[in-house]
This record gives C-alpha cells, structure tokens and sequence, in this order.
C-alpha cells in the first residue's frame, strides 16, 4: 500500500511536470505576450538577430535583437558554390547567397526610419500573405519562410506586429537586395 | 443483406473516387468556370448588349497587350460618385479586361458579390479561341505565347490581383473620374480611342452615376501640371503607379503619393503632394549602379532619378511595377526623361 502511495505521488508529480512543459501558449487577449510566444518559437530570432561569436560559441547578440543584417557588417565576396553546395551565410546569420542573389533579413524592430516603425499591421499582415515587400513590391527571398508562416491566423500575424513594436527601436538600414547577375561584383566592391 | 453492403461499399468507393472532380467544379471563390457563365457574351460570342465599353486615358503598361475592357451594372442600379475619387460601386457589378498579343489569351473578371465584398478571377482562352476556363488561384506561370516578350505570357495569382486592386480606395482600377475624364491627354502614352466606349458624360447621360458634383461635369478634370509633358508623364504615373503610391492605401507609410485626387482642397491641390513626394526627395531604395544621394525624381538627372530607373528595369528585384510586367515601357520610360529634362530647365530658369 506504502508503495502504491509513493507510486501515486510520483506520477502526481510526473504529470505535473508534463503539465508544465505543456503550458498553453498565452490566449490571444494579451497580444503583446502572444506575440512573444509566437516570435520565440517560430525562430524569427535565428535570422533577424545578428548572432556574435562567444566563449561558449555563437549566439544571437540580444542588444541588437531582431534589427535584421548589420549594416557596417564587411562579409567580402561571396565566395563560389562547388559541387553539391547551393547557398553561404553569413557569419551573423543575417545574410544568404544562393541563387536568388543575395538576401539579407529585415530590421524588424520599430524604428521608424530604418525598421517597421511606420508599418501598420495590415502591411505586416499582406507582407507575409502574399510573399512580397510590404504586400505588393519585390517577392521576400529565401531563407524566409514565407511559405510556412503565411499560414498564421490574422490574429496571431497582429500579435507578432504587435510585440515587434514593443521592441527597442535599432536604427539599422539593412541593405537592399543583390540580383545574382551583380551579386559577386557588389559584394567584392 | 450482404448485397446491400457491396452496394454501399461501391458507392462509397466511387464518391472517394469523383471527390477531387466534385471540388474542382465549384471553385473556393465562386467564380464560374467558364468566362461564358460571367455574363459577358450572348449566344453567338457577341457582348452582350448591356455591357459596356471603356478606355482609360492612362492605360496600365502589361508588356504590350492589346486590351478590351468592359463593365456591367445592375438594372436599375447605379455609381454612387459623391466621393469623387472613390465611386461606389453597387452588388452585382461585373468587369472584364481582355489581354491579347497577337491572338487573346486571358480575360481579367472582377465582381462585387451581394455582401459588398470584391471577388477577382482570371480566364486563360483556348488555343483555338473558343473557350476561356478559370485559372487556378495560384495563376499560371510562363504560358507559351509567340507574340509576347520573350514568348510567355504569365496569368496572374489572386494573390498578385488584390496586391494592386487593394492598394487604392476602390479596387476598381482604371475606371474613375479621371480616368474616364472626356479631357483626355493626347499626350498619354498607349491610350486607344475605343468606339462606343463610355466616359463622365455618357456615364451621367444614362443615369448610370449619381451625386457626381456637378462641376466635373461643367469642367471635366485633368491631372494637373505644369506642362504637356508634365501632364503626361503624371497622368502616366498616376494610372500605373497610384493605385499602390497613394497617401490613403497601405503604402502610405513610404510617404510617396502618385496618384492626383480631384477632391483634394483648393488649398492643398493633390497635384503639390505628388511632386512634393518626389522631385528633389531622397529615396531609401538604391538600385544598383544609382548615386548615393539618388532622389526619387531628380531635376535634369535621369540617371540619378530613382523612379525612372526602376521603371527602366526588368530585375525583379528592382523593377516597377514589381508585378504584372517582364516588359520595359520604352515609351514611357522616354516620357519620363522629357519630363525630368524640363524640370531641370525650370529650376535653372528660375
């Protein structure tokens, strides 16, 4: 009977602890705390926080969270695919050469001159529906996995929007694109 | 009892069997699958006669198509145009456009369904010519056409139609006070006389706009500008830029408006905002091969004028439109060069 107790105990405990690994994710009243949520696990930080190397190896320099390429940031020439390889990154995790060219991520953060200060949600919203800049220019260019994330609900799209603009604004002017054809040359340049 | 059963089990197995047939037949959007269920022909392949014929003044550029355009309204119904630059149109309003290179190859349909929301559809016409099916929502890329740049000719996405349609106050495009303005510019790059085709004044002659005011009618609008040349190339950006680059859609934020607004105040002409958006006005997006300091439009510099440039270029990742084109405008993009050659004579004779 004693160990029916402590077996009983311990499963109590077993499934407290899945209880908790299983926490549901923040209801969608609180928007800021769904967007969090939303933004720390569909892996936005591993491409648009620049990552720095560390004692203990890479990792994403939080005090430039989500402010996209480092604009200063000197990465050469791209350097030629061989063989099987397709695509390089950088060494901030922030900018990919393939055969789209050269793609670097958005400064996600809300200033208003370089980052998405200006944004309403609805431009987030289209950016991400249909794939292209602002909902209506250029197609966003791979990594970006628009083709997973235009599955989000409106509302857990304006919960991302929504905690994005409670970040602290990073003045960062990511660079533009680079067409393949001019790709090697721009960056050597 | 086991006859029965075998019975059921067949038609089970054939229901499995037609499921994907039965959920092509009726399209997610409600579009009909054949452009003649749309209610654009009469038996024969004749327009109907209650359908009617327009002509913008500042057609949209699309890589040289020759186009038709059509619009059908209601019995009874009408174009609320008491806002000048949004009209409203009523349930039930349908329009067309025809896109040919050599012989035709899509027909563009926009409807307004009963509870006010717009639907938008493509038909991709048979190589004979004898039938046009809807095309998929996703579009058809790179169909083979002899006739069009490069050979192909590209249906586009829902998604690719509401990019443009949704940008401006109204998503019908290309049908507007100015527009259909009987002031046309004779200067305006690829404008066709249509016969028959309506305008501001047979529009109200029929009864077919209401609480238009009546000095549009008296003094037909115009985009304003400074010279000939200044109106066409404004009327140009006007009708193929504005509908995005406006001060009231989602591209607002860019603050860099090219569309004109006849309702704009005296105080505040709509023509100001434009060029105060653009000429001598710093742009964020460099495209390759342009000066650090490129403007959006610089006076005398075409080659340091941003938008001119982008219009110039057929790189996705710098053209405009950044849609519905694989074509350069050389008409245009020389009507842009006039243009920005005789700001630099105004700014130095000033």
């Amino acid at each position: 009977m004693k160990s029916l107790k402590l077996f009983a105990f311990f499963a109590l405990v077993l499934f407290a602890s899945f209880v908790r690994a299983a926490d549901p994710a923040p209801a969608a009243g609180d928007p800021v705390a769904r967007g969090k949520y939303i933004v720390s696990t569909a892996g936005c930080h591993d491409c648009h926080t620049p990552w720095k190397m560390t004692p203990e190896g890479p990792r994403p320099d939080m005090s430039l969270a989500l402010s996209g390429h480092p604009e200063k940031f000197d990465m050469g020439p791209v350097p030629q695919m061989q063989g099987g390889w397709i695509a390089s990154i950088a060494a901030t995790n922030t900018a990919y050469a393939g055969p789209w060219g050269v793609s670097f991520t958005a400064n996600l953060t809300p200033d208003r001159e370089t980052g998405i200060g200006k944004w309403t949600a609805r431009t987030f919203i289209d950016t991400i529906r249909t794939g292209r800049h602002l909902g209506r220019g250029r197609e966003v260019l791979p990594p970006m996995p628009i083709m997973v994330y235009r599955n989000f609900t409106d509302e857990d799209l304006t919960a991302i929007f929504t905690y994005l603009q409670t970040m602290p604004p990073v003045k960062n002017k990511v660079p533009e694109p680079r067409p393949p054809a001019t790709a090697a040359v721009a960056a050597g340049s | 009892m086991r006859r029965e059963f075998l019975h059921c089990l067949l038609k089970l197995a054939l229901a499995v069997a037609f499921l994907p047939v039965l959920a092509r037949a009726e399209d997610a959007r409600g579009l009909p699958q054949h452009l003649g269920d749309t209610g654009l022909y009469v038996a024969g392949g004749q327009i109907r006669p209650d359908v009617l014929p327009f002509s913008p003044q500042y057609p949209l550029w699309s890589d040289g198509a020759a186009k038709r355009r059509w619009i059908w309204l209601p019995p009874g119904s009408s174009i609320d145009a008491s806002a000048p630059d949004a009209w409203q149109f009523p349930p039930g309003t349908k329009l067309w456009k025809e896109f040919a290179h050599g012989n035709v190859l899509e027909t563009r349909y926009i409807e307004r369904a009963a509870d006010g929301a717009w639907r938008f559809g493509s038909y991709v016409w048979s190589a004979d010519g004898k039938d046009a099916v809807l095309a998929p929502a996703r579009g058809v890329r790179d169909l083979p056409a002899p006739n069009a740049p490069g050979a192909r000719y590209t249906i586009p996405s829902e998604d690719d139609c509401r990019a443009c349609h949704e940008g401006a106050p109204v998503p019908v495009l290309g049908f507007s006070v100015l527009q259909l303005s009987p002031d046309r510019d004779p200067l305006a790059p690829h404008a066709e006389r249509v016969a028959g085709a309506v305008d501001l004044k047979s529009l109200n002659s029929r009864g077919l706009l209401r609480n238009l005011p009546v000095d549009l009618l008296a003094r037909p609008p115009r985009i304003a500008a400074s010279s000939p040349a200044e109106r066409a190339a404004l009327g140009y950006l006007h009708g193929n830029c504005g509908n995005c680059h406006n001060d009231e859609g989602p591209l607002a934020v860019l603050e860099m408006t090219l569309a004109q607004r006849v309702a704009a105040p005296a105080s505040a002409p709509s023509a100001n905002s434009v060029m105060r958006s653009i000429v001598g006005v710093q742009s964020q997006f460099r495209p390759t091969g342009a000066p650090r300091d490129a403007a959006r439009i610089a006076p005398g510099h075409l080659g340091a004028s941003v938008i001119a440039m982008r219009m110039n270029s057929r790189d996705p990742l710098q053209q405009m439109p950044p849609l519905g084109t694989s074509a350069v405008d050389a008409e245009a993009v020389a009507l842009l060069a006039r243009w920005i050659e005789g700001l630099a004579t105004n700014s130095s004779s000033n």
